[in-house]
């Protein structure tokens, strides 16, 4: 997987190296600033919160051996910094805001008969390995797409739960949701990314 | 005997508390006797790993090759 050099490598790979190739560094911000958006959902502060996880990544980008790794060190600055701003921002939702819609309900119970049992259509299936798919780049294609299609405060106590790693108390503070509130919308988002990979990937979308 | 529908409650919620023993007891009996609702109690386990895969490197790490290259 490396074109170079014997002896360019290692080198060429190098943090410092990848503050050279702008239009990485681009798509890389782009890519922070959307997840910082969606968490945030104030502009100027999403948009502060990846310039500061850029410039403390950068001052130690020589300590990093290659994109992957420098990728996971400024996101993991940019999860500490949402997290911050996150902590600090007094709360503004309402409840009913973030708990949705009863539109959202109703698409989900549709998954259940009356009696709360699965619909035949609807019943989960095996996924078989993990690893496999995961291995395959169409499969993160859509998995982002899935957690995309999740209503925005779904995808946001998802995310700040499963991706930035704040814990229960922290999310109800921010949203302002009682902890069983916050259970029922996790398990909401569940549902529904498990029938959206299932969908999409499992069953029919099956990678060509 | 719990509906699937709180079947997969708790193995949601599971993700987020320890369940007590009478929750745990329950959504083993059901899961037992229920496909669905065991693949969905599985497929939380691979949802965990896919985000954990996501926030790391696992995410591109086939942009990378191709970056490489070029």
């Amino acid at each position: 997987m490396t074109g170079s050099t014997p002896q360019a490598e290692g080198k060429q790979y190098d943090g410092a190296s990848q503050l050279n190739d702008a239009d990485y560094l681009e798509a890389l911000r782009q890519q922070m600033l959307k997840f910082a958006n969606l968490q945030i959902s104030d502009t100027h502060l999403a948009e502060d919160a990846v310039q500061e996880a850029l410039i403390g990544a950068i001052k130690k980008a020589d300590s990093f051996g290659g994109r992957s790794a420098f990728k996971t060190w400024v996101f993991a600055i940019l999860k500490n910094k949402i997290a911050d701003v996150l902590r600090k921002r007094q709360r503004l939702a309402e409840v009913s805001e973030i708990m949705g819609s009863d539109e959202d309900d109703e698409a989900l119970s549709s998954l259940f008969d009356k009696k709360g049992h699965w619909n035949p259509e609807d019943r989960p299936n095996r996924w078989g390995d993990p690893e496999d798919s995961f291995k395959q780049q169409q499969f993160w294609v859509v998995f982002e797409t899935c957690l995309n299609n999740l209503p925005g405060n779904q995808a946001k106590v998802f995310m700040m739960r499963e991706y930035i790693g704040l814990n229960t108390d922290e999310i109800c503070k921010e949203v302002d949701l009682s902890i069983s509130n916050l259970h029922v919308m996790l398990h909401r988002a569940r549902l529904k990314l498990q029938k959206c990979l299932e969908i999409k990937w499992y069953d029919g979308g099956k990678h060509a | 005997m719990l509906s699937c529908h709180q079947a997969t409650r708790l193995a949601s919620d599971a993700q987020e508390r320890p369940l007590t023993f009478k929750e745990k007891a329950s959504l083993k009996i059901h899961t037992m006797m229920c496909s669905g609702c065991r693949n969905f109690e599985n497929s939380m386990n691979t949802l965990r790993k896919a985000m954990q895969g996501f926030a790391s490197g696992d995410y591109d790490s086939h942009n990378q090759s191709k970056d490489i290259d070029k």
